[in-house]
């Protein structure tokens, strides 16, 4: 098992939702983050006071699958998160120890 | 004693439940201006502020401000706990309505006075402290300079300076003791250093139009009567207002490169505050020539505070103080006999005294409270101290004095 991170442009969730969804991912979690990569922030001004914001909002999903699937699953995200804009965001790869369904107790494999 | 006229007594009772409003909404204005973790703190110390002032009213603060003059510097003690104030007018204030309805209308701008200075001090104030500061400065310093300006045989009133609805007792004043109340209490840790920018821009708007909605009642209730100075002072306020946004807008445009939202709000507000002492003495275009340039100035008043390196955290000296005198030397600029008998004419009508005199009237104001409210402010730090520690500061008022947050994590 892997667990995928991918650090995405938020406009982007719902499409790079569909996609997985089309391959058969059938859950993912999603939060929204703050970061800075190569990407430079925006100014904010308040009251002619301007500031630099260098954390630009992101999203984050995460997602657990089996060794199988890891391939389709980063290369679904890649292709479909993609508008070739420095920004677009990242895709981390972990190996995934255990896991286990919280109503039935089922493990690994079973609890995906 | 007078004949009640119900048209002006219900016209009085509107205009006072408006200005009533006008501080929960001054609670709004604020609240979205603060860090998420100070928002309850500062929507507190509105709301919590009208309760106290409001007590206080009617046990000493109407007859210090408007009992039986002594030396023109104070009203007496004749009306302690509204003793004799009832449903009969008092010829001498509002003579055709029940006194205790001009005594809940004046009630309302008591409260909202100390109410503004919060925004100066926002964000590292003790509740304890806050409240023994707004308890003594409204009876120190609000209440004999509304004496000054309001009651009869007050010096201000009888030198014949103008204010209308509370330019100096209310803006002036509260914008001198929020500049004193910087200088005592210091900045926030890490002003200047970390970003403090606003946590909810849409409760500071909401704010704002309740305040302009308020304002209403605070100018042009305060002709006390319901006839065509009330009707003056309906539509300068709105049309200062409206240029005042477009003032403040136009400015930062050209300095920033954008308009904001929180700029629209500030400007409606700077221009409401500029025409409070001159909505029932200046015509319709008088009133927008003082809006437009009430809102621009103001919008360069508020970065003064980052050239001299005070921490007035929501702009209380940018807004109130600057558009608050701005108002009330126009005032001496603008005011027309013709649109109200019982003034005289301003300068730019043939009159150069009335400037002499609004001068005074600024300069007094900006004075006494100064002082006084550093007088008080350097007591009540001597005694139980006036800052939150460090540690409560960075947790923020809300948990530190409250023990409430203004926003759940989850339900």
């Amino acid at each position: 098992m892997k667990k995928i991170e991918a650090i995405i442009k938020p406009f982007k969730l719902d499409e790079v939702k569909n996609a997985l969804h089309e391959i058969g991912i059938q859950g993912l979690t999603v939060t929204e983050v703050r970061g800075f990569g190569r990407q430079k922030g925006h100014t904010e001004i308040y009251r002619g006071a301007e500031y630099q914001i260098d954390f630009i909002p992101k999203v984050k999903i995460e997602i657990v699958v089996v060794d199988e699937m890891v391939d389709d699953v980063v290369r679904v995200i890649q292709e479909t998160a993609k508008t070739g804009e420095i920004g677009d965001g990242k895709i981390f790869i972990f190996p995934a120890e255990g896991a286990v369904r919280i109503r039935t107790g089922e493990r690994d494999k079973d609890a995906l | 004693m007078g004949a009640i006229n119900t048209g002006d007594t219900a016209f009085l009772l509107i205009s006072a439940a408006l200005v009533m409003f006008m501080t929960p909404g001054l609670a709004l204005f604020y609240g979205g201006m603060v860090r998420q973790k100070n928002v309850l703190g500062t929507l507190m110390q509105s709301f919590f502020a009208l309760a106290l002032v409001t007590v206080l009213w009617v046990l000493v603060g109407y007859t210090l401000a408007f009992g039986p003059d002594k030396f023109g510097l104070i009203g007496g003690l004749k009306w302690l706990g509204l003793n004799g104030v009832g449903q009969l007018p008092d010829k001498a204030y509002a003579a055709t309505v029940p006194a205790l309805v001009f005594m809940a209308y004046q009630g309302m701008f008591a409260g909202i006075t100390p109410a503004l200075i919060t925004g100066a001090f926002a964000e590292r104030m003790k509740f304890s402290a806050f409240i023994v500061f707004t308890a003594v400065w409204s009876l120190v310093v609000y209440a004999p300079m509304a004496h000054w300006v309001w009651g009869v045989g007050g010096w201000i009133r009888t030198l014949g300076a103008l204010d209308f609805a509370g330019g100096t007792v209310v803006h002036i004043s509260s914008g001198a003791a929020a500049l004193a109340a910087v200088l005592v209490i210091g900045k926030r840790k890490g002003f200047a250093a970390e970003i403090m920018h606003p946590h909810n821009i849409p409760m500071t708007v909401t704010g704002a139009a309740i305040l302009w909605f308020g304002w209403f009642g605070f100018n042009a209730g305060s002709a006390l009567t319901s006839g065509g100075l009330a009707g003056l002072a309906f539509a300068t306020t709105h049309i200062s207002a409206a240029a005042a946004c477009l003032g403040w807008v136009t400015a930062e445009w050209l300095k920033t490169g954008k308009p904001t939202t929180l700029g629209a709000a500030s400007g409606a507000v700077a221009g409401l505050v500029a025409i409070t002492p001159a909505a029932g003495f200046i015509g319709p275009l008088s009133a927008l020539a003082l809006g437009f340039i009430a809102g621009a100035v103001c919008f360069y008043a508020v970065s003064l505070k980052w050239r001299f390196g005070y921490d007035d955290s929501l702009d209380v000296v940018g807004v109130h103080l600057v558009g608050g005198t701005l108002g009330a030397l126009a005032t001496g600029l603008l005011a027309q006999k013709v649109l109200n008998g019982a003034v005289a004419d301003g300068l730019l009508f043939g009159n150069a005294a009335l400037l002499g005199k609004q001068a005074v009237a600024v300069a007094a104001t900006i004075i006494y409270s100064f002082v006084a409210t550093t007088v008080i402010l350097r007591v009540i730090d001597a005694v139980i101290g006036l800052r939150v520690s460090d540690e409560n500061e960075n947790v923020g008022l809300d948990l530190s004095q409250h023990s409430e947050v203004g926003y759940v994590w989850h339900e």
